[in-house]
């Protein structure tokens, strides 16, 4: 029997909406193409780019609880942590000495700790993940602080010596082994991760995070699958700490910090969850941004992170993102001051709130709608609806 | 005839409330068996107690004669029990495509499998276009569950239950909510369904009821009150009495 030819169209169809979205496109061969590219176009950002690609590996990882499970945490740094001190301790005590062993043992580590600590993190809601994953890292932190001896504790890991990657390739001063050896990580994540979201497992994790009753009822095993994605991710966490333990010959106990469990979570809100470039993307942006604020202003940046924060949720990411690249740039542009400038986007802030329900009215429904359309998860869109339903 | 699906003295308690009392109930293989009753009489809680969603303060449940009482939700599918929901349970960012995909999968053990790309297995997507026909989905199979009209919904909902290809069906109230002029497509669908899956039917509707069981338990206050053949049920003078509100001393 000729299956392809004889089935019928609809089931053909049904074929070439689920495969098509399998297919890589050509945006994101253009993604990873420029990726490759920075290679050498710019080599005197490797170091940056290096540190991007870390933050992405994390923020993948964050997405794939976050995004595709609906796993909240707070304490993701606890895995990160974690595999940048086995990745240190294994090339300082000479346990592993080829990198890229060591890495994969690192990761292995890290997700071990995921699935021992998933079952804590399955109990309760939002919130309480929350705490625990929180309170998780609270303790691996004081762990490595505790034994001090072995880790270095408050002084960090220091004296890390790295062997050249597959015994040829050496990590040089300018991070150009670094940002090549971390870019082809974080591809390999990709591509996994990828493959991952796009099976039926993957799509059972979207259920689940959609509807957890249903999905039991569909016959999934809810609590393992969320085990399951839980250690993948801290593996994925795992091997982000230990490329930037590698890579910078160090690790230190602000690596378990919760500044780093938050600008995780700050990296793909800003760049989106849910379709894992956001992470990518995310950490682009956040990564940059950092600098170019704290050229800035050395003190303030984190004012203006959190600005940007704000608008986002008022106007949704793209379009709030957006703005508020445009008040940063006048600012810029009239070389304002910090304190006045300080003072004046707050004030903007604060009368952005209160009008922005009459703004979005005033701006008309076809403008919402396209707004609407560019935000993925529409949050304030229910009372704009009900405003165009009385109106 | 054998009962494939059996309660025994099932009892469940929250806090002092009994929502469930002594019930026992015997569904027989190939059964259109309706479960009626006032307003808070437990209905939905049997259901859930069926389906493994709650567990029993006290009494079992057997499926084939096998004690499934302590099974979690998904296990007691994998046997065979699937279920409506009286409100729609459904994935909002999922498309109709997707959601049956998923329950096929994972019927067929691939639900697990992490690395085949969904819709690369042809046996599955012939069994979700077979379903997406049957229901008549196809106009909105590619659109987000949760901006569909509620009809399309209700049919998705009740044709998620079927994808598990139960040998016992527990509808909750199909054709709640559902405008009178598309009640109807539920019905044909639900009657449509092979003669020897077993349906548990949940239903306030009398007519819905009447044209379609051919037995009839009713159920108050969390305890079985009647049981029997339609009409004779349709007969008995507590019936009414309990359906008109009528007071009746036991």
């Amino acid at each position: 029997m000729a299956l392809a030819a004889d089935s019928p169209p609809l089931a053909a169809e049904v074929t070439g909406f689920l495969t098509r979205r399998a297919r890589w496109s050509l945006l994101e061969i253009a993604f990873w193409l420029l990726a490759l590219a920075s290679i050498w176009v710019f080599p005197s950002k490797h170091l940056i780019l290096t540190e991007i690609c870390i933050w992405a590996m994390f923020a993948l990882s964050l997405d794939l609880i976050l995004g595709y499970a609906g796993i909240i945490s707070l304490g993701h740094a606890a895995f990160f942590g974690f595999g940048a001190f086995a990745a240190g301790l294994a090339a300082k005590y000479g346990y592993i000495q080829e990198p890229v062993i060591a890495l994969v043992v690192a990761g292995l580590l890290a997700a071990a700790l995921g699935f021992a600590t998933s079952f804590l993190v399955l109990r309760g809601s939002d919130l309480t993940r929350l705490m625990v994953t929180f309170g998780v890292a609270l303790v691996l932190s004081e762990i490595a602080n505790k034994f001090s001896d072995i880790t270095g504790g408050a002084d960090g890991l220091q004296g890390i010596e790295i062997k050249p990657v597959l015994g040829r390739f050496q990590f040089d001063l300018y991070g150009h082994t670094g940002y090549v050896y971390a870019l082809i990580v974080l591809f390999l994540m990709f591509v996994l991760a990828r493959r991952v979201v796009r099976s039926p497992f993957g799509l059972s994790l979207q259920a689940i995070k959609g509807n957890a009753l249903r999905s039991s009822a569909v016959g999934i095993a809810v609590n393992w699958r969320l085990v399951a994605i839980y250690t993948l991710a801290a593996g994925y966490a795992g091997l982000a700490g230990a490329v930037l333990a590698q890579t910078q010959q160090f690790a230190s106990l602000e690596m378990f910090s919760i500044d780093r469990s938050a600008d995780v979570l700050l990296i793909l809100i800003i760049g989106g969850t849910g379709y894992l470039y956001g992470g990518l993307i995310g950490a682009l942006i956040y990564r940059f941004a950092q600098d170019f604020l704290s050229d800035l202003s050395a003190r303030y940046w984190q004012y203006w992170i959190g600005f940007v924060l704000i608008m986002m949720v008022l106007f949704g990411r793209v379009f709030g993102g957006i703005l508020a690249a445009l008040i940063i740039g006048v600012t810029v542009w009239f070389k304002l001051d910090t304190g006045t400038s300080l003072l004046i986007t707050a004030a903007t802030l604060l009368v952005l709130g209160v009008v922005r329900e009459p703004l979005l009215k005033w701006t008309g429904s076809r403008w919402r709608r396209a707004l609407a359309g560019l935000r993925r998860k529409p949050a304030g869109t229910s009372t704009g609806a009900s405003h165009a339903g009385r109106a | 005839m054998p009962a494939v699906l059996e309660t025994r003295g099932l009892d469940k308690h929250f806090g002092g409330i009994v929502a469930a009392n002594q019930v026992s109930l015997a569904i027989q293989k190939g059964a259109r068996h309706a479960l009626i009753g006032p307003n808070g009489a437990g209905k939905t809680t049997v259901v859930n107690l069926l389906t493994g969603v709650l567990r029993p303060t006290a009494g079992q449940i057997l499926l084939d004669g096998n004690d499934i009482s302590d099974l979690p939700p998904h296990q007691r599918v994998r046997l065979g029990i699937a279920r409506t929901f009286q409100i729609n349970q459904l994935f909002a960012d999922l498309t109709p495509i997707e959601t049956l995909g998923l329950a096929i999968s994972e019927r067929l053990g691939r639900g697990r499998d992490w690395w085949r790309i969904v819709g690369s297995d042809p046996a599955v997507t012939a069994e979700i276009s077979d379903l997406i026909e049957r229901f008549r989905l196809g106009d909105v199979m590619r659109e987000r569950t949760g901006i569909l009209p509620y009809g399309k919904q209700r049919l998705l909902e009740i044709a998620l239950a079927i994808a598990c290809k139960p040998r016992v069906l527990l509808l909750d109230e199909p054709a709640a909510g559902v405008p009178e002029g598309e009640r109807h497509e539920i019905l044909a669908t639900v009657e449509a369904l092979p003669k020897d899956v077993t349906v548990l039917l949940i239903e306030h509707d009398m007519d819905i009821i009447f044209s379609f069981a051919d037995r009839i338990s009713v159920l108050v206050n969390g305890a079985l009150f009647v049981e029997g053949e339609p009409d004779e049920v349709a007969r008995d003078p507590r019936v009414r009495a309990v359906y008109l509100g009528e007071a009746f001393d036991a």
